[in-house]
């Protein structure tokens, strides 16, 4: 694996865009259009409210949406990072579980951790009560940490999202070439040096992908934020929309928002200074994993014993009790149809994100112009965007669309053709392709990046077509990304819930819907039994694809 | 796959789904903001005893105005229902409405808690009284809401965050009531004599309340009638320390709000929703409302069991609640002031 320039490995761009750039442009572009729409009402006059925003609670916003970012940044690298080095290249009691058990709080919705630790440890939860009975004390007696807070919502989102830098980092380490780490071994560097040296450095693109995944999933946090009382940009964006009804101006926050991810996108280019990573030797030998004895496996165990306890054993058997309560009334057969209704919507959105996400990865592999690459970063926005803002996004031009050939079509031939695309289904697989796109790209294009460019011209001199190259070559190199990429783009959409429940057709609802009802009524412990197939629901493909992404590494050594 | 074959894939896939269901059975559609648990019953009767369908989607009611507003007259929709009635003002004002002249409706809802022109009808009526720890505190001390901000409740207060519209309705009340200026003062009272800031719902406000960080508790009465009635005894036994104690009854009345539909100015079957109106107005759905989610039905009369009838009469805000919806804005710019989180 080496680092390269950008411009002497990759292919010049080709003066004359061709097929697959004015499609990729199109695709991307028609992908943008909700994201296009809500930048679009920058445009528009919001009036005074942005004196009465500024003078009052803009900087509340800022800051706190920063610390979160902070918190979650500094969590998720620590937690993601250290687990997915000690499982991949360490050998001690447990690795293989940890292997995938470190994936189990990704089928923990953020808003669900937060209830169930809420009920936990709150003032009035058993916890503290607890204490209070057993010590005697009241209210104020005593210093315990408050769980509804700036830093408590930071710890329930790096609970969830740490996974997600874990998932990357580790298919980073797995594919490195062992002769680097070989080399560096030879050269008198011990496991630490190795790591922090060469290890670290090469896989940053992927921990950064990782990273920036569950930053953009911070930004467009909802539930969390908004129960635990933190102001940030979703809770302004919703207090102005709802509250301030001015429609215009929740929109232009929304493009604010927007203008914190270009930031954020910038700074991972940045961090890349236009160097490339690609993978110079195939020779992938089974990996000679670093023993741990005594002490030491001891603090292994613990290290990745911790999150997956915290961010699932302990919820998720918090969610078991309550459900249990509840379990004779409220599973039944309505409740299977939810389920039903929750894995085809998630399994069809993830195959079509898969699918665009290569057409848009490879297309900007092949031509690399700045206007490809912009539409592609613009279309993977959407992660960062709170769904019900891309509903919104999605709605207007979707029955705008609707509505002007149903006006063309009664005015030409008397006919009417009513809603075609607004509340249907296929509106809402597009709004989970807008908001879920971005996580099957990043994992697509990170995959891609270590695959050398020489690959492609090989094969295209030997007589291959673009599309030739991509299945013949790429796709069973990328069977480990592409499998992540399909497990990420399910978890989130089986978690996904404004969009859902704004753009669902009649009579059609999801686990995620049936949580949310009940929980906006107050009622944890109805929702538990949801709640927990959710969990349950998403842990399946979890563990399925977690065998394949280990065994299709084996695959590559032999 | 070319642009004009998927774009054909995609109409095929939406005639798929959209696909119209036959158009014998009479049915009516619904975008609803009240939860499914809090209406499917009742809708399920309806269909029993008129063999209409009744097709729901739920969902927040702003994204549901959102969505009525932009499908415009192709919209499915029939009926509008919210939890509010600032929000049925919203959608009046948004011309996705229309009147609806019907003697039983008129018959059955108080004027207060329906629109003058007929755009909307209030279904039930929810009202948000102070909640007090028996132990604590003696309901001599307490009169009004304008004397939450007196410096005896330094530190003893449980409210949720401004974010949420009973909130929002509660200070526009007050400043329909006592004037923007006098109600920012009493908001920065009332934020001072906060024992915490606020978080969580009105259920949480409740439980705060019984474990002892605040002595009262401002929720809206259902939410006690449901803890109180709750299978858990942990929920029971919380609910069981506070007291309802209804503020104002010497002058306008305890804060009320209502949830409320209207009929969509698009609606394809007018006849059939204006019979769900009449349905959801009549005696034994206002029982059922009573019954199962603790609201107080819309007229005096209907027995409302033993939780609600325990707490007894008490006289209401007769504020229009169209001004609820007027004032919103400004309530809201008044608690981001007074720094009510």
């Amino acid at each position: 694996m080496t680092a390269t320039a950008p411009s002497t490995t990759s292919r010049p761009a080709s003066a004359r865009p061709g097929p697959w750039g004015v499609g990729v442009t199109a695709l991307a572009l028609i992908l943008a259009l909700p994201l296009l729409v809500v930048l679009g009402f920058l445009l528009v006059p919001a009036g005074e409210v942005w004196g009465h925003l500024a003078d009052t609670v803009l900087r509340d916003y800022v800051t706190n949406s920063l610390w979160l970012m902070l918190g979650v940044t500094i969590g998720t690298l620590i937690g993601g990072v250290g687990t997915a080095w000690l499982t991949s290249m360490c050998r001690f009691p447990g690795r293989g579980l940890f292997e995938w058990a470190l994936l189990l709080p990704m089928a923990m919705p953020a808003y669900i951790i937060a209830y169930t630790y809420t009920g936990l440890l709150d003032f009035a939860g058993p916890v503290q009560t607890l204490l209070r009975a057993g010590f005697g004390w009241g209210y104020g007696d005593y210093w315990f940490p408050e769980i509804r807070s700036r830093e408590g919502a930071a710890l329930m989102l790096s609970l969830v999202l740490y996974p997600y830098v874990y998932l990357l980092a580790r298919a980073a380490f797995l594919s490195q070439s062992l002769c680097v780490l070989d080399v560096s071994r030879t050269l008198g560097n011990g496991p630490w040096r190795t790591f922090f040296t060469v290890a670290l450095p090469l896989a940053r693109p992927a921990i950064v992908a990782g990273l920036s995944l569950a930053l953009m999933e911070t930004l467009a946090d909802y539930g969390t934020v908004q129960y635990f009382g933190v102001a940030t940009f979703t809770t302004g964006i919703f207090r102005t929309w709802y509250g301030l009804n001015n429609t215009v101006a929740a929109a232009q926050l929304s493009a604010l928002l927007l203008g914190f991810v270009f930031l954020l996108v910038a700074l991972e280019r940045l961090s890349r200074r236009g160097a490339r990573y690609h993978q110079t030797s195939q020779r992938h030998q089974a990996i000679r994993r670093y023993p741990l004895r005594g002490g030491r496996a001891l603090a292994a165990i613990a290290f990745c014993l911790l999150p997956v306890a915290c961010g699932f054993l302990i919820p998720a058997g918090l969610l078991t009790t309550w459900a249990w309560r509840v379990a004779d009334t409220r599973i039944d057969a309505a409740f299977l149809g939810l389920m039903g209704h929750s894995l085809g919507l998630a399994a069809t959105a993830a195959l079509l994100a898969l699918v665009l996400a290569l057409i848009l990865g490879y297309g900007r592999r092949l031509h690399p112009t700045r206007g490809v690459t912009a539409a592609v970063r613009i279309a993977g926005m959407g992660y960062a965007v709170p769904g019900t803002v891309i509903a919104v996004g999605v709605i207007i031009p979707f029955a705008w669309l609707d509505n002007s050939l149903d006006a063309w079509m009664r005015a030409t031939f008397g006919l009417s053709t009513g809603l075609l695309l607004s509340g249907t289904l296929a509106a809402l697989l597009f709004a989970y392709l807008v908001r879920f796109l971005a996580v099957a790209l990043q994992t697509v294009e990170s995959g891609l990046g270590k695959i050398r460019p020489a690959m492609d011209e090989s094969a295209r001199s030997l007589g291959l077509r673009p599309g030739g190259v991509l299945r013949r070559v790429h796709l069973p190199m990328l069977r480990g990304s592409l499998l992540t990429a399909l497990l990420l783009v399910f978890v989130d959409v089986l978690k996904e819930l404004p969009a859902t429940l704004i753009l669902r057709p009649f009579n059609f609802n999801t686990l995620a819907v049936r949580v949310y009802e009940l929980a906006a009524d107050e009622r944890l412990a109805d929702a538990a039994p949801a709640a927990l197939a959710i969990v349950l629901t998403g842990l399946l493909p979890v563990i399925l694809l977690s065998r394949s992404i280990t065994q299709s590494r084996h695959a590559q050594t032999t | 796959m070319s642009p004009c074959r998927r774009s054909l894939l995609a109409i095929g896939l939406a005639a798929l789904t959209a696909l119209p269901l036959p158009a014998l059975a009479a049915e009516v559609n619904l975008y609803s903001a009240r939860g499914e648990e809090l209406i499917k019953p009742l809708l399920d009767r309806f269909t029993q005893e008129t063999g209409i369908r009744v097709n729901l989607v739920t969902g927040k009611a702003e994204a549901l105005l959102q969505r009525l507003q932009s499908e415009g007259v192709n919209s499915p929709a029939d009926l509008l229902i919210t939890t509010d009635a600032g929000r049925l003002f919203q959608a009046k004002a948004a011309g996705v409405t229309q009147p609806v002249t019907s003697e039983r409706l008129q018959a059955a809802i108080p004027a207060t808690y329906r629109d003058p022109a007929g755009h909307w009808f209030g279904l039930s009526l929810r009202a948000r009284p102070i909640l007090y720890v028996r132990d604590k505190v003696e309901p001599e001390q307490l009169s009004s809401y304008e004397g939450l901000a007196d410096p005896q409740w330094k530190g003893r207060i449980c409210i949720r965050s401004s974010d949420n519209v009973y909130n929002q309705s509660l200070v526009a009340s007050l400043i329909a009531a006592d004037g923007a200026e006098a109600t920012e003062a009493w908001a920065k009272g009332l934020v001072a004599n906060l024992a915490r800031p606020p978080k969580g719902g009105d259920r949480d406000q409740i439980l705060a309340a019984a474990a002892g960080q605040c002595d009262l508790a401002i929720a809206n009465s259902y939410y006690l009638a449901g803890m109180l009635t709750a299978p858990e005894a942990d929920q029971r036994e919380a609910a069981g320390k506070l007291a309802v104690f209804w503020p104002n009854q010497a002058d306008r009345g305890v804060h009320v709000n209502i949830s409320g539909a209207a009929l969509t100015r698009a609606a394809q079957h007018p006849a059939e929703a204006i019979k769900l109106l009449e349905f959801l107005a009549s005696d034994p759905a206002q029982a059922w409302y009573a019954e199962t989610n603790g609201e107080y039905p819309i007229r005096p009369g209907i027995p409302v069991g033993a939780t609600l009838a325990a707490w007894g009469e008490f006289k209401a805000d007769s504020l229009n609640l169209e001004r609820l919806g007027e004032l919103n804005g400004e309530a809201l710019r008044l608690m981001d002031r007074a720094g009510w989180k």
